[in-house]
């Protein structure tokens, strides 16, 4: 709009745009498999509420979904599993690593944890904690939207072909 | 979504057995489906799966696997130290880490003939019901979630977070406490925390009516719990099923009443019985469950007093800040009681403590050395999650959430 | 100070040990009670054979009405014979406790409990998994915690702590296992 009120026009690039709609409608898939998927649920509920932040339409089938929220430990059982369901959703994808198992194992450095979900998919946010404070993954949620306005996460840059298309299991 | 892709990749290879009995509820003759539910279906809490043989959506036959959290507790706990392992216990049952924590000190202190002072057991058995109460809200939510009815959830939901306020001043972690050592507490409580708390038990009460209100007679929720899931006495104790499961086919069984630890003998409370064993009863067991658990709290808001919360023993107290800070003798033994331990004497003891879900215990044997020999964790839900398969044959499929929701499966309890 | 300092006496108990030792006094190998050895409630060695004549008597005798199985599970002595099987029993009528024990031998197979106690079924499995104990005439002896394709035992003393396995596929479904 132009000062005099008549109908004025913005300039943009068309990537800009879209960044901008998707950064603002992140569809979560809840991986929750433990404790910190308790805390998960609460950021969800009201008292936190991440819907303030645009990312409330919780999807628990992954085409559907376009945000894992690892959430809890991941075990040599379902480390398969997950990279099943990394695979199932579409691309553009965002992956969110909440807590320390998921992010490194945390203080399970034992015979059966997945040191890490980096070893199976690739992550865009790690959020520490064990486990992370509602507010630690309302701040994730905020830094993946720079990420996405900035161009600046995994998938987009795979999208660019700024990194290789990859699987990362071996 | 259809589960049975999810995380299968191969299903070329099952071969399903045709129908042998003439079944009249059998539509499809031999048509028979194999659904994998599971392990990351919204309904299965956790990382639970299910492998069901259905003949329309009626459950034939079925099997259930779990394993999917497995974190090595059991092994952890034989290359940790005693107070180390505190921290693991938070795992467990992380709906109510405060009272695995109880539990576990209990535990060992019974190991090494240990009695904690008077005001550390109240602020144990406030934690432990307070942990009791959280289990049962979310466990009733959750359960009331998967049959339809979300806003009943928020209702509890909320009253937990305020709970979790209170748990963040008493040890500044919300779900994580770590709260008890071996021997004592990690702090005192702050001075009005159990003013806070009795205010919290008088609000938690209004909410308790106004749930009960909106969900206990419901139509709908009646409909889909009334003799959903039966799993009778006799059943319960073939089973070794315990807690509010048990409690509500008829098992008088309480191991706070049977097995009086710390006070729970000085205060009043009733054991909530119901008769059926279904799923309604089981909710209704833990709704009175939260109603008793509330009476013993404001109890022991009333009889608290003040004094040491450490156990006068060398052995186990963590050394005082100031002499740590100001002695070479006590910098040594801070240094030696973090780095190496302190031995627990030679023995075996199986120790039970009625968890929110039932029987919780830890069966723990010694060599003399600061770490254990053998930490066996006895969790209720490994014992509950078995019944599943034989507690929904021949239900609907959609009664099986309920039937899960109900029993109250927590994965890290259940894998360890 | 042990655990003796809380348990004093073996007298409630007393009774019972009398009429299980009349019963089964040639297959029980050792009996420590508390106050004398540290542990909280007396415990049973028996030998192999006469393990599930044993538990079916607690259980189903009038008295004793050990009837709940409070834990089954295992421990690793390092020693021969090597494994301990360990059933923790509780009874509620009398609200005691006992403990039987049954010494295993590597490679040596244990006299399933799923007749006496259909809910042995799982921890019966969980032994097998986490220590490699067979149980004979169990309906199903898969592993339990771990993946079917998992190689050890990890809770024997000479697994390492570390030491992941990978799976390139998730576990697949198999309809035998269906009950």
């Amino acid at each position: 709009m132009a000062k005099d009120g008549a109908a004025g026009f913005l300039t943009t690039r068309l990537e800009a745009v879209v960044d901008w709609g998707r950064k603002n409608s992140l569809w979560p898939l809840p991986y929750g498999t433990s404790c910190c998927g308790i805390e998960m649920m609460a950021t969800l509920c009201s008292d936190y509420d991440l819907a303030r932040f645009g990312a409330e339409a919780v999807r628990f089938s992954p085409r559907q979904a376009d945000m894992i929220i690892v959430a809890g430990i991941i075990n040599a059982k379902m480390a398969p599993v997950l990279k099943t369901i990394y695979d199932q959703v579409s691309d553009p994808k965002w992956v969110v690593s909440m807590g320390a198992c998921a992010s490194s194992g945390g203080i399970f450095n034992v015979y059966s944890v997945t040191q890490g979900i980096d070893t199976i998919i690739p992550v865009d946010v790690y959020v520490p904690g064990c486990p992370p404070s509602p507010e630690g993954l309302i701040n994730a949620v905020m830094r993946l939207q720079d990420m996405i306005a900035k161009g600046a996460t995994r998938a987009q840059m795979r999208e660019r072909g700024s990194i290789e298309q990859q699987s990362q299991l071996a | 979504m259809s589960p049975e892709r999810m995380g299968i990749p191969n299903t070329a290879n099952i071969h399903i057995e045709p129908a042998t009995v003439n079944d009249p509820d059998d539509l499809w003759g031999d048509s028979r489906v194999i659904v994998n539910i599971g392990p990351t279906h919204p309904a299965m809490h956790g990382a639970l799966r299910m492998v069901a043989q259905l003949n329309g959506e009626t459950i034939e036959k079925s099997y259930c696997e779990m394993g999917y959290t497995h974190r090595a507790k059991e092994k952890l706990g034989e290359n940790r130290t005693y107070h180390q392992f505190v921290v693991y216990t938070d795992r467990l049952n992380y709906c109510s880490s405060l009272l695995n924590n109880v539990a576990y000190s209990l535990s060992v202190e019974k190991l090494m003939g240990l009695e904690v002072p008077a005001r550390a057991a109240w602020i144990r058995m406030i934690c432990a019901e307070m942990a009791r109460i959280i289990d049962h809200l979310i466990c009733v939510g959750i359960n009331a979630v998967d049959l339809g009815a979300f806003s009943y959830f928020l209702y509890g939901f909320h009253q937990r977070e305020e709970a979790y306020t209170l748990i963040e001043k008493l040890c500044g972690a919300r779900l994580t406490t770590s709260f008890t050592r071996i021997g004592g507490l990690m702090y005192d409580a702050p001075d009005g925390w159990e003013k806070e708390v009795k205010a919290w038990t008088v609000e938690t009460r209004r909410v308790l009516d106004e749930m009960d209100e909106l969900l206990t007679g419901n139509k709908i929720w009646c409909m889909r719990t009334k003799g959903i899931a039966v799993w009778d006495k006799k059943q319960c104790v073939e089973w070794s099923v315990s807690g509010p499961v048990a409690r509500a086919a008829g098992v008088p069984i309480d191991l706070r009443k049977t097995d009086p630890v710390m006070f729970y003998k000085d205060v009043e409370f009733d054991v909530p019985v119901a008769q059926n064993g279904d799923v309604y009863d089981r909710y209704l067991v833990r709704m009175e469950e939260i109603r008793q658990s509330l009476n013993i709290i404001s109890q022991c808001c009333d009889k608290m007093k003040k004094g040491p919360i450490w156990v006068d023993d060398k052995r186990v107290r963590i050394p005082e800040k100031e002499v740590v800070q100001n002695t070479m003798e006590g910098l040594i033994h801070h240094f030696k009681f973090f780095m190496t331990g302190f031995d627990v004497p030679a023995g075996e003891a199986y120790t039970s403590f009625e968890a929110a879900n039932g029987e919780l215990g830890f069966y723990i044997v010694s060599k003399g050395t600061p770490r254990a020999h053998r930490m066996r964790i006895r969790g209720p839900s490994v014992w509950h999650y078995q019944t599943l398969t034989p507690m929904v044959q021949g239900y609907k499929i959609a009664d099986m959430v309920g039937a899960l929701g109900s029993i109250n499966v927590i994965a890290g309890e259940l894998d360890r | 100070m042990d655990i003796r300092a809380l348990v004093t006496s073996a007298d409630a108990w007393k009774a019972q040990i009398e009429k299980i030792k009349i019963k089964f006094d040639s297959s029980i190998e050792e009996i420590r009670l508390p106050g004398i050895y540290p542990t909280d409630v007396p415990i049973i060695y028996v030998k192999g054979n006469a393990l599930t004549e044993l538990l079916m008597f607690l259980k189903t005798d009038q008295i004793l009405d050990y009837q709940f199985l409070s834990d089954l599970t295992a421990t690793d002595e390092e020693v021969q014979p090597r494994f301990e099987v360990v059933y923790n029993l509780f009874s509620h009528s009398t609200k005691l406790r006992i403990r039987v024990k049954c010494r295993v031998s590597e490679g040596q197979e244990v006299r399933t409990a799923t007749a006496i106690w259909p809910g042995a079924n799982w921890a019966e499995r969980e032994v097998w998994d986490m220590f490699g104990i067979r149980f004979a005439g169990h309906p199903s002896l898969r592993r339990l915690l771990m993946d079917e394709r998992w190689e050890g035992h990890p809770l024997r003393k000479d697994y390492p702590l570390r030491g992941y396995q990978f799976f390139q596929t998730s576990q697949e479904v198999d309809t035998k296992n269906l009950e």
